[in-house]
């Protein structure tokens, strides 16, 4: 279809023609992703083809300082006096031997079984009785283990770079040039190696605090590790495949009804992001609207109203908030009072399902209003202003001004927003946490998930299986299905979005 | 002026001051709703006549009880303290990260910057409580967790702060490069020119990050919670006050959370309205950033 002949559709028309264009592109963005993977591959070994060729030449042609590099990492480096970088390498090597001799090969050894030697009980001869002994730690195991690799990996890279080096330093004297001093490496930490110098104490935290725990987990989505199988102090887990995956995908399996729990789960928690989100996005607009209509006064005091429930921290109202709403709370008890109901006929806020569903909607509208008032206001300040006198002169009137101007305007540029909002309700724990519990519990769950209730999103559900069932396998694979429904949602908008390509566009 | 045009206007303002009335009795009802809790919250703190829920929000005996009780009686103090301690060292640490991983991903070009990004990006679609379990293992293992959860917290909350650098690089982004490329060409280092040119430039952006860290550590739930493990010395507010809202202990200290509730709301509060004007210009920032 041509742009002309696109122009000329009707507004049905182009909506129509614009979901079959996202439906028909589907099997090509997977075709695009299998490619992208096979040529993926296919660089990464012709990658690795190239730079064997090169460690070997490197080798072959270089001298013997670079030879025993090899060997002994920066020796190549001290040798030619570059000594703040070759002793740097060389204590990479020292640490990495002594790490690997003194427990490295223990926890390697042990990855693939995850312990062998279960807790047990064993003859104690002083004593004259048996006691308890523990064997193995199957969490260490598969902690360390992630280690060890993760600095094996470390090391093939430092050692490649220590090759590289010497090659570098060997092409600078051939042409009779002078080598970097340390002092000029220290230097270019400040200077053109600046990044590194700042990168290195965030990323060295979220390498360790959040990359590692989170591969970890993943791993332990493929092990048996729950309350019975604690890995230390009653039996060791091991690895059990995609049997814990099964359960999630497979329909019917038997005893339990986890799948059927998780896709109810999942829906509420869809309805309640869609919900959460666009209803504060409408409402907040349009409050920042009346707020900043000319000639409305006292507009400081409106704002600083409402942005109350932003400062005032959320375990504070939202506990609050809930406790007014309960049985015994305030809003049941002023009803009682004022004869409106009586005493057997409380509102059960927090006890049924769908009141409870529209109910937490509702709070959330009152905690996410302020926060989209304060964005549409600052949004609402930059639109030209000249669009609306021309739209004057034209003869429209305010609601069609709105949704003419005001409404593409907003979305336009609110678009990576609403994203990163739509996720961050998919994941909004202390609203629904802090007012429900996930309540009220539904029968009908899967007993395996804790008390699972009518309000639990999959974010509160795997809260529960963590801290209150301890099954650490399905709160894994739990997280791996937020993971992908959460990746899922952002590829699918980020491609049909026009305004979320470029990064350098917004600047 | 016509008669006409006259008469449009007249009708134009009587139509505006009609809207305008309908918009004031909004804007009313809205700040009543929001409002009320927060008063009922402040009533309720000062009731002495009984200490669970009751259906009515003026008390009917006024006092001072609940909050002498809060300082003399109960762990609270306590909690107190380990949350500011946490906040004021989450504060400082989180904003020196943040601004060392915005700037460098907004301003340097290098090999693997994308890659970098994306990794993040990935990693953070993962539900944060996952790390949950392997946190506190490792934090066992390095004894602060229970009683001594508070450099525990410390070290989990700004070891991941990294990962918000969006808000702070968007800002780092609006800065003209040309200022950069000035210095350069007149011999500055890289890090002369962050300290000298772009830090001063940066005084909304350090505000918003230090309040935004500020704030957190007062709401946390999870962590806290996970980590504190039920040891009252090693909670913080949060955790601490919702411990008084359960089942059975609410009936006694449902008074004391309100009291509670108020010393804990009003610092950050006046905190928060204080720096209100640098708040608003980062979440809008972030907002059209993305």
């Amino acid at each position: 279809m041509t742009d002309l002949e696109y122009l000329k559709l009707t507004k049905t028309q182009k909506f129509v023609y614009g979901l079959k264009k996202f439906f028909v592109s589907i099997p090509r963005w997977f075709a695009n992703l299998g490619k992208a993977i096979v040529n993926g591959i296919g660089g990464f070994f012709a990658f690795l083809g190239r730079d064997l060729k090169e460690i070997g030449t490197t080798f072959i042609q270089g001298d013997w300082k670079t030879k025993l590099s090899f060997l002994i990492m920066g020796f190549g480096s001290i040798a030619r006096g570059q000594v703040l970088r070759g002793l740097l390498f060389l204590l990479f090597e020292v640490v990495f031997i002594f790490y690997m001799a003194t427990s490295g090969v223990y926890w390697l050894g042990k990855l693939s079984t995850l312990g062998t030697v279960g807790p047990h009980e064993e003859y104690n001869e002083t004593l004259d009785q048996y006691v308890m002994t523990y064997g193995d730690n199957s969490f260490k195991i598969l902690l360390y283990g992630i280690l060890t690799i993760l600095f094996i990996i470390a090391l093939i890279y430092t050692w490649r770079l220590n090759v590289k080096q010497n090659r570098i330093a060997e092409e600078i004297l051939a042409t009779g040039k002078k080598l970097k001093s340390g002092k000029d490496d220290l230097r270019s930490l400040v200077d053109d190696q600046f990044h590194k110098t700042l990168l290195a104490l965030p990323l060295t935290g979220i390498i360790v605090f959040t990359a590692l725990p989170i591969l970890f987990m993943i791993l332990v989505a493929f092990t048996n590790y729950d309350a019975n199988h604690n890995g230390f102090s009653n039996a060791l887990f091991t690895w059990v495949g995609m049997s814990n995956i099964n359960q999630l995908v497979t329909w019917n399996n038997g005893s339990t009804n986890f799948s059927a729990t998780f896709g109810e789960i999942l829906t509420w928690t869809l309805i309640w992001a869609f919900f959460a989100t666009f209803s504060n996005y409408f409402l907040g607009i349009l409050v920042a609207l009346m707020i900043n209509k000319k000639g409305i006064r006292f507009k400081k005091l409106w704002r600083t109203i409402l942005v109350m429930t932003i400062a005032i921290p959320q375990f504070i109202s939202l506990l609050y908030v809930s406790k007014m709403f309960s049985n015994a709370g305030i809003v049941n008890g002023m009803l009682i009072d004022a004869g409106i109901i009586g005493f057997d006929g409380r509102i059960p806020f927090w006890d049924d399902p769908t009141l409870a569903r529209v109910m937490v909607i509702l709070i959330n509208i009152w905690i996410g209003i302020p926060y989209l008032m304060l964005i549409a206001t600052g949004i609402l300040m930059n639109i030209p202003q000249d669009l609306y006198e021309s739209a004057k002169i034209d003869g429209a009137n305010t609601t069609q001004q709105f949704f003419k101007i005001t409404m593409p305007y907003m979305l336009f540029v609110t678009g990576p927003y609403l994203l990163t909002s739509f996720i961050g309700n998919i994941n909004n724990f202390n609203v629904i946490y802090l007012l429900t519990g996930g309540g009220p519990a539904n029968q009908a769950f899967s007993t395996s998930g804790g008390s699972a209730g009518y309000t639990d999103l999959l974010i509160t559900w795997l809260f529960k299986i963590t801290t209150v069932d301890s099954n650490y396998k399905l709160a894994a694979v739990l997280g791996i299905a937020v993971f992908v429904v959460c990746a899922g949602i952002s590829l699918i908008v980020y491609n049909v979005m026009p305004s979320m390509k470029n990064e350098e566009d917004f600047q | 002026m016509s008669a006409k045009t006259e008469q449009h206007h007249m009708r134009m303002s009587t139509k505006n001051r009609l809207s305008n009335t309908v918009i004031y009795i909004i804007l009313i009802l809205m700040s009543l709703i929001w409002l009320i809790p927060f008063i009922c919250i402040v009533l309720q703190s000062f009731r002495v006549e009984s200490t669970g829920q009751v259906g009515y929000v003026i008390p009917k005996q006024w006092g001072l009880d609940n909050y002498v009780t809060l300082f003399t009686q109960t762990s609270f103090p306590k909690w107190y303290l380990n949350t500011l301690f946490i906040a004021v060292v989450v504060a400082v640490i989180q904003t020196v990260i943040v601004l060392c991983m915005s700037y460098t991903l907004s301003r340097l070009r290098f090999k693997g910057r994308k890659l970098l990004m994306n990794f993040m990006l990935v990693l953070g679609m993962f539900p944060g409580f996952l790390t949950m379990i392997v946190l506190y293992t490792v934090l066992k293992d390095l004894n602060m967790i229970m009683e001594n959860a508070v450099p525990g917290l410390i070290l989990v909350y700004v070891a991941s702060s990294g990962m918000g650098y969006y808000v702070s690089k968007g800002f780092f982004d609006t800065i003209p490069r040309s200022l950069d490329e000035a210095a350069r060409i007149d011999g500055a280092t890289r890090l002369q020119v962050f300290y000298k040119i772009i830090l001063p430039l940066s005084k909304p952006i350090v505000i918003y990050t230090a309040l935004t860290a500020f704030m957190a550590p007062w709401g946390d739930f999870v962590f806290a919670r996970y980590i504190s493990n039920n040891n009252s010395a090693g909670m913080n507010v949060a955790v601490g006050l919702w411990s008084w809202l359960q089942r059975d202990t609410i009936s006694q200290r449902y008074t004391l959370f309100c009291a509670g509730g108020v010393i804990v709301a009003i610092p950050v509060t006046l905190l928060f309205i204080a720096l209100q004007k640098y708040y608003v210009e980062g979440v809008t920032g972030g907002a059209v950033k993305g």
